[in-house]
């Protein structure tokens, strides 16, 4: 088990540095650089002085040259200079990772804690009115646009019942470490969550009712039947153990959905993490900053598979010795 | 001369390394393997599962690498044909499978089934492919009109029965069947023995006929291979193998099939106990055993 | 009588097919006696594996329906709650399935699955249920219990996986065990052994075993009465030996003949007419075996056909049987006939 962890581990190696090129020239590949954002609307800056600036900062070197730059800095962990704010990337990113890593969490255990239970219920009474219900709520939940469900959400509790905050991470009059700060902290994180996760959790209650309803037929269910084996454990220590670790695979997968979301979702709460920074970085071109975001980005996803695969090996046996 | 003869084919599966362990293990399935079927001759391969009868069967074909050994079909090394002439001699050889139910596309209607080894090898016009296709269905006793249906609308013999059309269509020499009646209830597979027997007789067919049912072999073949671990370890004719085993895994075989007579009952399961003890004694030491000849048709590893 | 282990009376039972119920079981009685093996044979689509996961109640509610009655060890099965029954299966009546690949749990390591009845059936501790497993899996013939206690389904073979089956069956000492098609997935070495294994445990402990089947071989070697089915109801009861001896309904009677072995080499093998009618489209009035034989006059059969004792043990249904003889000179015709 330790030397797939170690492997799978040293496979993530090459991932990463590929993702990593393809990152590189993408944001080559923006209309603009970090220059013309920075100086953008300045009509006192001439042309030959943005040029003077971009031969300052290597802008004009071959690629390889700046990408190896990029690359030997970001591992000393120094991922560059903000053009716009003015101060290293690392810095920049310092408060909102831990912000957006809270809302990550705290979105996936609200999507599964609500998605097992309601796929289970879903699979075992499949048919029942409950059932019909969530199958319902899936579809909608699966239609809807993150962007207007959080519009929503925000009108709904932040303006008109003002029951929670509606923007920001946490109120800045609070001094830090108390027990109202992490209250405070958490009920900003209320809205956000929710908008994030009541969407997230069709793919993962889909697939588990899916998967119940097959496991349901399988033979080893017959046999647990035939044990005299109890209803309620036929489902909890045989279908359901059956049925859930294909969902571990969908981690991954989760986790770019929840990075995709976490961009509006972050933008309209005014949620100072990751996801805001990015769009504000793309709109002022911050080269550096983009570049630093996305490949944070790919590096959860890849990372995410990576722990798939790992949950997966210790789950099922099949896997395990094949 | 033989039709076909397999000359110590061996197959091996290679387990590769994963990207990190680069040793990779070597898995015989058949090793040493040497068959002959004579034209017009029905040869049954017995053997029980894993003993490599279905590689064998898709190393003729052309489906498995031969690691070593040679097959010669028409007297040709196979392997040493050209591209073009292997794809004839390929025309000569055809097979049908366990499963009716999965070896013919749930997709395809009958006409399409039928007619596709027809549009590989004859360029035959719509009307007349068509007649053939029907002309093949009625010889295998199904309806004409049964070309526009599918699969699924067909029972099991009778899907059978158009896995045979099939490999009919090309009139083959060689037709290879593996395992073809084991999925059929009891009736179904008279039927279908029945049938095959009749194509047999009627196209003088040389017939490679895989199974696990001793009773099914010795009903229709001429002569039997035992297969036991990727080799044939006794061959004779019905009445050499059925009447004087040799091999004791052979005479396993014979002992461990179910005995309907209530009068040799109790004498079987007294010789079944016996045969099992002695080859849980000796199964070690026979897999190296020398080829004996026993007679004319007989021989065994012993 | 004091032996009687399972009693069912008249049971039925009906599959929703399109929104309407059909009967695969129409009318079974039965009695299974303590120390006996009472095979049920016939071919696919008879109703003998409805017939047994009928005794065992793991039919799907919704999409079937059980009807008439299974008195076991004086209770009714089909009027007991699932956790009434859940008290009796797996501890008094126990059941062995036929694809020994599947029937297991493959995430499950094969020690918890052969304890996992005893959990629900017995007072035993963990120690005491671990004990017990060592030695099911002595008595089933496996010499690495130990090791085989550890494994996981996927690394054992097809017998070994039957084997733990049977196992896990016998876990809370059954009195009755439903066996579907235990053999059919093996090689005739393997379920020489598997089924030499059950009669010697079966002698040992006097359980009754009901045994499904289709090969007729398995009934000779393990059976002591055998009832034969068709299309969905009884059409031969005997003592094993009897009915092997004398088979007298046309469908007994023509099963043998299409048998192989029962043939002269090369010998045109009796294959019966038709094909076995979906139980959609099933007649269900007169004698269902009628359009089979069509060479047997219609006043032969009975309009009413019932189970007639025509020698001590021995059930025929239909009188048919008295007119029948196998159409030797129409075999010519058979095959094309058969497959329309």
């Amino acid at each position: 088990m330790l030397t797939f962890i170690i492997k799978r581990t040293v496979l993530m190696i090459p991932q990463l540095l590929l993702l990593s090129i393809l990152i590189f020239f993408l944001a080559k590949q923006m209309p603009g650089d970090a220059v013309t954002g920075a100086f953008m609307g300045k009509p006192n800056v001439s042309a030959e002085q943005m040029e003077k600036i971009r031969e300052q900062h290597g802008l004009n070197d071959p690629w390889i040259v700046q990408y190896g730059r990029w690359i030997r800095d970001a591992l000393h962990g120094d991922l560059g200079q903000s053009f716009v704010h003015k101060q290293p990337v690392t810095q920049l990113l310092a408060g909102r990772i831990e912000n957006t890593i809270w809302l990550s969490v705290a979105t996936l255990a609200v999507t599964y804690s609500l998605a097992i239970p309601l796929g289970m219920i879903a699979g075992r009474w499949t048919r029942s009115w409950a059932d019909q219900l969530i199958v319902t709520y899936n579809y909608i939940s699966f239609a809807t646009p993150v962007f207007v469900f959080a519009l929503l959400m925000l009108y709904v509790f932040g303006f008109l019942l003002n029951w929670f905050p509606s923007g920001g991470s946490v109120d800045i009059r609070i001094t830090e470490g108390t027990p109202e700060y992490v209250l405070d902290k958490l009920k900003h994180l209320v809205l956000p969550v929710l908008s994030g996760s009541l969407l997230l959790t069709y793919s993962t209650v889909q697939y588990l009712r899916n998967e119940m309803i097959d496991t349901k037929m399988k033979d080893f269910v017959k046999t647990a039947r035939a044990k005299g084996v109890p209803e309620n454990a036929v489902y909890r220590n045989h279908i359901l153990r059956h049925s859930i670790f294909p969902i571990a695979a969908f981690l991954g997968y989760e986790i770019t959905g929840l990075i995709a979301g976490s961009v509006f979702i972050e933008t309209i709460f005014s949620y100072p993490g990751l996801g805001r920074l990015f769009i504000d970085s793309i709109m002022t071109r911050d080269f550096t900053v983009v570049t630093a975001l996305v490949l944070i980005s790919g590096a959860a996803v890849i990372v995410g598979t990576m722990l798939s695969d790992i949950i997966l090996r210790i789950a099922d046996p099949r896997i395990r010795f094949g | 001369m033989s039709l076909l003869q397999l000359r110590d084919v061996s197959v091996h599966y290679t387990k590769t390394g994963s990207f990190f362990k680069r040793k990779s293990a070597v898995i015989p399935v058949i090793a040493q393997l040497s068959l002959e079927l004579r034209p017009g001759e029905i040869y049954g391969l017995v053997g029980e599962s894993g003993c490599g009868k279905s590689t064998a069967a898709k190393a003729i074909i052309g489906l498995h690498q031969l690691s070593a050994g040679q097959i010669f079909f028409n007297g040709e090394d196979l392997s040493q044909l050209t591209r073009k002439a292997r794809k004839q001699q390929m025309k000569e050889i055809q097979m049908i499978f366990q499963d009716p139910y999965s070896s013919l596309n749930p997709r395809k209607n009958v006409w399409n089934i039928i007619a596709e080894p027809l549009r590989n090898f004859e360029k035959l016009s719509k009307a007349d492919e068509l007649k053939k296709v029907q002309k093949l269905l009625q010889r295998v006793g199904l309806n004409e009109e049964s070309v526009y249906q599918y699969p699924h609308q067909f029972s099991g013999g009778q899907r059978q029965r158009i896995g045979i059309a099939r490999a009919m269509a090309l009139q083959p020499q060689l037709l290879i069947a593996d395992e073809p009646v084991s999925a059929l209830d009891v009736s179904v597979q008279a039927q279908v023995l029945n049938f095959m027997k009749e194509i047999q007789e009627e196209f003088r067919l040389t017939m490679l006929f895989i199974s696990h049912d001793l009773g099914v072999v010795r009903h229709l073949c001429d002569r039997i291979g035992i297969m036991y671990r990727g080799s044939v370890v006794e061959e004779g004719t019905v009445e050499d193998i059925f009447r004087r085993p040799q091999h004791l895994y052979t005479k396993r075989l014979l002992a461990a099939m179910p005995e309907m007579d209530p009068e040799k009952r109790q004498h079987k399961i007294k010789q079944r106990l016996q045969i099992n003890e002695e080859f849980d004694r000796l199964a070690d030491t026979f897999l190296d055993a020398e080829l004996q000849q026993i007679s004319d048709t007989h021989w065994a590893r012993l | 009588m004091e032996d009687n282990l399972l009693t069912i009376h008249n049971l039925r039972t009906s599959f929703r097919i399109n929104g309407r119920f059909h009967r695969a079981v129409d009318g079974i009685s039965l009695t299974i006696h303590r120390n006996e093996v009472l095979a049920i044979v016939g071919e696919s689509g008879c109703g003998k594996s409805a017939l047994a996961l009928s005794i065992m109640g793991l039919h799907p509610p919704d999409q079937s329906a059980v009807e008439g009655s299974i008195d076991f060890q004086g209770r009714n099965l089909l009027q007991l709650s699932t956790s009434e029954l859940n008290q009796i299966r797996g501890k008094k009546l126990a059941m062995i399935f036929q694809d020994p690949m599947t029937a297991l749990h493959p995430l499950w390591k094969v020690g918890r699955q052969i304890e996992e009845p005893m959990k629900y059936h017995s007072m035993l501790s963990t120690k005491q249920r671990r004990q017990r497993t060592l030695e099911l899996l002595k008595l089933v013939g496996i010499q690495k219990y130990k090791q085989v206690y550890q494994q996981y389904p996927h690394e054992l073979s097809g017998g070994m996986r039957q084997r733990i089956l049977i196992a896990i069956a016998l876990a809370c000492d059954p009195v009755l065990l439903v066996a579907d098609e235990p053999t059919t997935a093996l090689d005739v070495t393997v379920q020489a052994q598997i089924l030499e294994l059950m009669k010697e445990l079966q002698r040992q402990s006097q359980t009754g075993i009901l045994l499904i089947t289709h090969d007729l071989g398995v009934v000779a070697e393990m059976a002591d009465r055998v009832a034969v089915m068709y299309a969905g109801e009884i059409v031969e009861l005997a003592p094993a030996e009897e009915l092997f001896r004398h088979p007298r309904h046309p469908y007994t009677q023509s099963l043998f003949h299409s048998l192989p072995s029962s043939n002269e080499r090369k010998q045109k093998l009796h294959a019966i007419e038709g094909i076995v009618p979906a139980i959609e489209n099933l007649e269900r009035a007169g004698c269902r075996f009628a359009p089979r034989i069509p060479w047997i006059a219609e006043k032969g059969h009975d309009a009413e056909p019932v189970l007639q004792e025509i020698a001590p043990g021995h059930f025929v249904r239909c009188s048919c049987y008295q007119h029948f003889y196998l159409p030797d000179g129409k075999e010519e015709k058979d095959v094309s006939a058969a497959a329309t």
